[in-house]
């Protein structure tokens, strides 16, 4: 079994190392930042990093500087293209304005879930509640 | 870790080949395969997200690497999979298991 290791293809970020790339997180959190290491958890040492908000057709950034993310809650990495992203349709906008969209958007969310959840039990339904925080 | 089905490792014919990622959190990505490790991870090139709306922060982003877990689904172009020589070697496998599989 082990003489087809040779042939087995290894995905490696060693390519991946110094560039500007964006970490998707199992919470929904998009980070992006300059990879400096991994190993075969794909934990990842993050610099400059800032989290990126997305609201609508606007986002806004929050500086976080060096992070160090533990394998288990990444979903993606994607190398970010400078000239797609100059091309991006969104607006930039004050950081506070979109924390305030969506903590109002968070708000309707959950009241909607707490409807939902509470029609199906009294029809009789189990449900299940998602992990707090995994919400990608 | 994963079993040989038909004789190679898994996923090796497909590299090159578009496949569609679906994520458990529903996002799907379709792109050329790169590479495929021991644990699943999934690098694609010159991705194209389905349903793109959905998620603008994939606007800027050309390939990725998926970390084997959060996989879903992978789809495979339909002529690229020898579905006689899978269900052979399903079958053969069923009858002797390879070692550390339990019956």
């Amino acid at each position: 079994m082990d003489s087809f290791q040779i042939f087995t293809t290894s995905t490696s970020l060693v390519d991946s190392v110094d560039k500007k790339l964006l970490v998707v997180l199992r919470d929904g959190r998009k980070l992006i930042g300059i990879l400096r290491s991994f190993d075969q958890f794909a934990n990842l040492v993050l610099q400059d990093t800032i989290e990126r908000i997305y609201v609508a057709d606007t986002y806004g950034d929050i500086p976080r500087g060096i992070f160090i993310i533990r394998g288990e809650n990444v979903v993606l990495l994607g190398e970010i293209d400078e000239e797609k992203e100059d091309e991006s349709p969104l607006r930039q906008v004050p950081v506070e304005d979109v924390l305030q969209i969506q903590r109002e958007e968070m708000e309707a969310k959950v009241k909607r879930e707490k409807t939902k959840h509470r029609m199906l039990s009294d029809q009789g339904f189990s449900v299940d509640v998602a992990e707090f925080g995994e919400l990608y | 870790m994963t079993g040989n089905i038909g004789g190679l490792p898994p996923f090796l014919t497909l590299v090159g080949q578009p496949v569609t990622v679906e994520l458990k959190n529903d996002l799907a990505i379709t792109g050329v395969l790169v590479s495929v490790d021991q644990f699943l991870n999934i690098k694609l090139d010159n991705i194209k997200v389905v349903d793109e709306e959905r998620y603008p922060h994939m606007l800027a982003v050309k390939n990725c690497f998926i970390r084997g877990s959060v996989v879903r689904y992978v789809q495979l172009p339909a002529p690229s999979v020898d579905t006689a020589l899978l269900q052979d070697a399903a079958r053969r496998e069923r009858q002797q298991p390879a070692t550390g599989a339990r019956k």
